[in-house]
């Protein structure tokens, strides 16, 4: 299927100054997202997973613009985002929108879900004024809710019924891109595999394109049709999930994969438990910014960043960020510990 | 620590730097001719041509502020133009006195308001909480002037037990003190309370009891160390407040103190003793403020003072 | 079962009152953790896990109280005893640790201090030997530099490591019992996998009973050896570990094993639970799972289930498995059915 891509991030850099010193100077920077590049295409669902401090959640941030990223493009249909003045950005939220984590927070507690709903269909100017109330009744059936609970107020709804209406105002301006922001990560399992099936269903039939920030990787694997893992800043592999999930490549991801416990007494697995915790974003390891918890870096990682790259041998469409994967994959280079 | 310090004595500079700009524009720009007043009414203009003179007035303004920095910085504020008393001299033994009074209310309120805070968070939705509380509020809409009256009406004038006026002898300290620190108290307690509060919920006070420490450590140890942060805000604050606020108290039990020397050479247009003891109240206030910041650094060293 | 039970807790109730309102968030739990083993409970949130967790440590803030039941460790009900002699069992027998790493550990005082504190009220240990103390619990937690660490503020370790210094505070006193209120669940999963291992190490070595207390499904298999499932302040199943992802029996365990996202295979379609956990100021009379469940009947709704063992040592609190249920006779036949 050659599809169109939707979303092109290039070369993404976000740095955060850090202010002190007499004058407030900024003394230094977190490096939160550091030369970060991926395309989405329509329909699909990617998604970033990684550690706290990976800059997943950045980069979500930088898309909405929410935060005005420091450097690099983000092509939305063609159309450099980066370049727009605010009057044209608030136009294109239009197509880009955001649910959040935690559906208490994100909904304003005074207004009804029908002010909520036509809100935002004001504010995009989707639906003439008469037709308001009815296609938010509409909406809310699509989300699995009641057309007439419409009336009601958010605390009136338990935590997925809430996150259900944040769907619903996202779908309320026929968006093209969704970015979910931990969308589910609040909700306990029962009502988080509901809301899943929700999002996918919605996919099938508005044609959604997702960007799906998650840490759960049981989740991720649910809904993904790639996925990028992000460690630090910087893209450290990314892949279609069968291949992600089935044959990772870079370090970080197999220990990341094999340190989430698998619900099943059954299977025994190799575990790599890794050393050490995640460095700052301050001041990044040179180099391979695994290094210095990597069982395999040697001086090389130390020094050198490494490419994101396929490897000849990966399938296509997978890349990976690591001077070893070669040597890693054959055998010829094995754990330090 | 010790850099801190240092750094924060040179922001000093700037900060009364602008204290003198204000207090000496703020004299030079209310109406009213110093010389005028000194020389005295029915004087002749010949007589207050020359006392303006001999008082620098006619030099061009940033010459006189000129002068006056130069004085402060080598700590000679010159002589009253009212009681042609050194000014240094004048001022002195008033200032004490305030500060003296300022201190202990302060120590009053914050004796007074922790007991009674850490009482009412304890025991909170008690009766005993309740009662703390309404007299907190009393405390805090009393005016002082009119506490102060009260005080001295009972104590003073139908019981006898305490002098009326005067500032010295302890029994002349007691009530000043209660009427200044009441209302500090009245703060300190609330403020204590809702900190308390705020702190006994956190998840460390939980971890705390499940060692198997005693409450009260728990209380004492724990939890009172974290509260009293924004308690010693509050404080500082207050101190600040009673040095520039004593005045009413001071008015009412005729004490001596700097507040009614201020208010006094205002009208006089005494600019070297205003300009003195404004200078020396901007001083103190920041060394107040350095004190509370290095109490933070030692109640909680998290907070990075750099 | 021949083995030691440490720990029994019989039909315990902890209820949160105030003028208006009561919510029963404990509701008569029962179950008994065999000396040595690991009990998971789980259940999602207002399941009442964590209340019942507080409950064993007499942990529970005002307006909560605990109102009926026994908890019996080592033969002593910890219900009936003095504040004093729990005190004294308080972070000596039975340890407890929490979720937040980040807020656990109170912020003003020294990682050494804060050990050290355990050590002098149940050991006595002055200030050098608990130094020395400290320093070798640091060590057994895994914590680098143990020397310089006893002297740093909870705000210059990162969140693992401070889940590694509460774990040394309640190892302080080698306890019989470990209690972990989800203890990685505010952590990264990389950290995660570190402290579980940490966690099952110094079980094996100390022989500590534990109590982990988690909603994650994963946690459980990986750790634990027996599991009471919760639901509505209730056990709705208790069994050994293997027998309960293999053959559930409670549909609740069922839905939940169901509505996992797997991150090991592919599952096309989750089978999610329907609606949402009932209000715990309005629980239904019957089951409590009763209008979530694809099988309920009449009877389900109006009368509550008792906690039945089925089969040696299983419990489960489910009409289906009674004589007097009517339902579906395939589900009667075969129990509920696991998707994957």
């Amino acid at each position: 299927m050659a599809q169109k891509e939707l979303l092109k991030v290039k070369n993404l850099k976000q740095y955060f100054p850090i202010k002190g010193g007499f004058f407030g100077r900024t003394v230094n920077h977190v490096k939160a997202v550091d030369d970060v590049s991926f395309e989405i295409k329509e329909g699909e669902t990617l998604s970033l997973v990684g550690e706290s401090g990976c800059g997943k959640s950045t980069t979500g941030r930088a898309i909405l613009r929410l935060d005005d990223p420091t450097e690099g493009t983000i092509e939305f249909n063609g159309e450099d985002l980066l370049a727009l003045n605010k009057k044209e950005m608030r136009n294109r939220r239009k197509d880009i929108q955001v649910i959040f984590q935690d559906p208490y927070a994100s909904l304003n507690p005074r207004q009804s879900v029908y002010q909520i709903l036509a809100e935002a269909m004001e504010i995009q100017n989707v639906v003439p004024k008469q037709k308001r109330r009815e296609r938010a009744i509409e909406l809310l059936e699509t989300v699995g809710l009641n057309g007439d609970q419409v009336d009601r107020y958010p605390h009136e709804f338990s935590g997925g019924q809430r996150q259900r209406i944040g769907i619903a105002r996202a779908l309320a301006v026929e968006p093209k891109l969704i970015i979910c922001d931990e969308a589910v990560s609040a909700l306990d399992v029962s009502v988080q595999a509901q809301v899943l099936n929700l999002l996918k269903k919605l996919q099938r039939e508005f044609n959604l394109t997702f960007l799906f920030i998650a840490h759960d990787l049981g989740v991720v694997r649910h809904i993904s049709d790639r996925i990028i893992v992000m460690y630090l800043g910087k893209v450290v592999e990314i892949a279609d999930k069968k291949t992600l999930f089935e044959n990772p490549q870079h370090p970080y991801t197999k220990a990341l994969l094999s340190a989430i416990p698998t619900p099943d007494p059954e299977v025994k697995k190799e575990r790599i438990v890794l050393e050490g915790d995640v460095p700052s974003p301050i001041n990044p390891p040179s180099g391979c910014r695994f290094h210095t918890r990597c069982p395999f870096a040697t001086e090389v990682c130390a020094e050198k960043v490494p490419e994101l790259k396929n490897h000849g041998f990966m399938e296509e469409g997978h890349r990976a960020a690591c001077h070893h994967v070669d040597e890693i994959a054959s055998g010829e280079l094995g754990p330090k510990y | 620590m010790f850099k801190f310090v240092v750094r924060r004595l040179f922001q000093l500079i700037p900060v009364l730097l602008g204290v003198s700009i204000l207090v000496f524009a703020m004299m030079h720009l209310t109406p009213g001719n110093p010389a005028k007043i000194l020389a005295g009414q029915g004087a002749s203009a010949e007589a207050v041509a020359n006392m303006e003179e001999e008082m620098g007035l006619n030099d061009p303004i940033i010459v006189q502020y000129g002068n006056f920095l130069y004085d402060a910085v080598t700590l000679n504020f010159g002589t009253s133009w009212k009681s042609g008393l050194e000014v240094s001299k004048e001022i002195g033994p008033k200032f004490v006195v305030t500060v003296e009074l300022a201190l202990y209310s302060t120590m009053l309120s914050l004796f007074i308001g922790l007991i009674a805070g850490i009482v009412s968070a304890v025991r909170k939705y008690t009766l005993l909480d309740v009662s703390i509380m309404i007299i907190a509020l009393f405390g805090l809409s009393m005016p002082n002037f009119w506490l102060g009256i009260m005080l001295m009406q009972w104590f003073s004038i139908q019981l006898g037990w305490l002098p009326a006026t005067g500032w010295g002898t302890p029994e002349q300290i007691i009530l000043p003190v209660i009427t200044l620190g009441t209302a500090g108290a009245a703060v300190v307690a609330r403020m204590t309370r809702s900190s308390m509060l705020d702190v006994i919920s956190q998840d460390y006070i939980r971890t705390a009891r499940a060692k198997g420490l005693k409450e009260g450590i728990v209380i004492y140890r724990h939890a009172l160390k974290n509260a009293l942060i924004p308690v010693v805000t509050v404080v500082g604050l207050q101190f600040g407040l009673l040095l520039s606020g004593a005045v009413l108290t001071e008015t009412v039990f005729a004490i001596n103190g700097i507040g009614g020397l201020i208010v006094d050479r205002i009208n006089a247009r005494d600019f070297p003793v205003v300009q003195a003891s404004v200078l020396v109240m901007a001083v103190v206030f920041v060394f107040v403020n350095l004190l509370v910041d290095l109490t933070y650094k030692f109640l909680n060293k998290r907070i990075d003072l750099d | 079962m021949s083995e030691e039970i440490i720990l029994d807790i019989k039909n315990l109730q902890t209820v949160f009152r105030d003028e208006d309102s009561e919510v029963r968030a404990v509701d008569g739990v029962s179950f008994s953790l065999p000396k040595g083993k690991t009990l998971g409970v789980v259940g999602e949130s207002g399941s009442g896990k964590s209340v019942t967790a507080l409950s064993i440590l007499r942990l529970i803030d005002h307006p909560g109280k605990v109102e009926g039941g026994e908890i019996n460790f080592k033969g002593k009900d910890l219900t009936k005893i003095s504040d004093k002699e729990m005190r004294s069992i308080r972070g000596n027998q039975i340890s407890m640790i929490f979720q937040e790493p980040m807020t656990s550990l109170n912020p003003v005082y020294t990682i050494g201090q804060q050990i050290r504190e355990t050590l002098k009220v149940h050991q006595g240990l002055g200030k050098q030997s608990g130094n020395e103390k400290s320093v070798e619990l640091l060590k057994l937690v895994g914590i680098p530099s143990p020397e310089d660490r006893i002297k740093q503020y909870p705000h210059e370790l990162s969140g693992g490591m401070r889940q590694r210094v509460m774990i040394a505070i309640a190892l302080a006193c080698n306890p019989e019992l470990l209690i972990a209120d989800e203890p990685t669940t505010a952590l990264d999963v990389t950290i995660q996998a570190q402290i579980l291992e940490l966690i099952n190490r110094l079980q094996d070595e100390m022989g500590m009973s534990v109590i982990m207390i988690t909603h994650d499904m994963g946690v459980v298999a990986e750790t634990c050896d027996y599991v009471a499932v919760m639901y509505g302040g209730k056990v709705v199943e208790y069994a050994d570990v293997k027998t309960l992802f293999k053959d559930p029996k409670h549909p609740y365990t069922v839905g939940l094993l169901n509505s996992i996202p797997r991150h090991d295979i592919d599952v096309d379609e989750l089978e999610p639970i329907r609606g949402s956990v009932p209000s715990p100021k309005d629980m239904p009379k019957g089951c409590r799972f009763a209008s979530r469940c694809p099988f309920a009947t009449d009877l389900c709704v109006e009368e509550l289930p008792s906690l039945d063992e089925i089969e040696d040592g299983n419990e489960v609190r489910c009409w289906i498995y009674s004589d007097r249920w009517d339902g579906d006779p395939e589900v009667k036949e075969h129990g509920p059915k696991r998707t994957s």
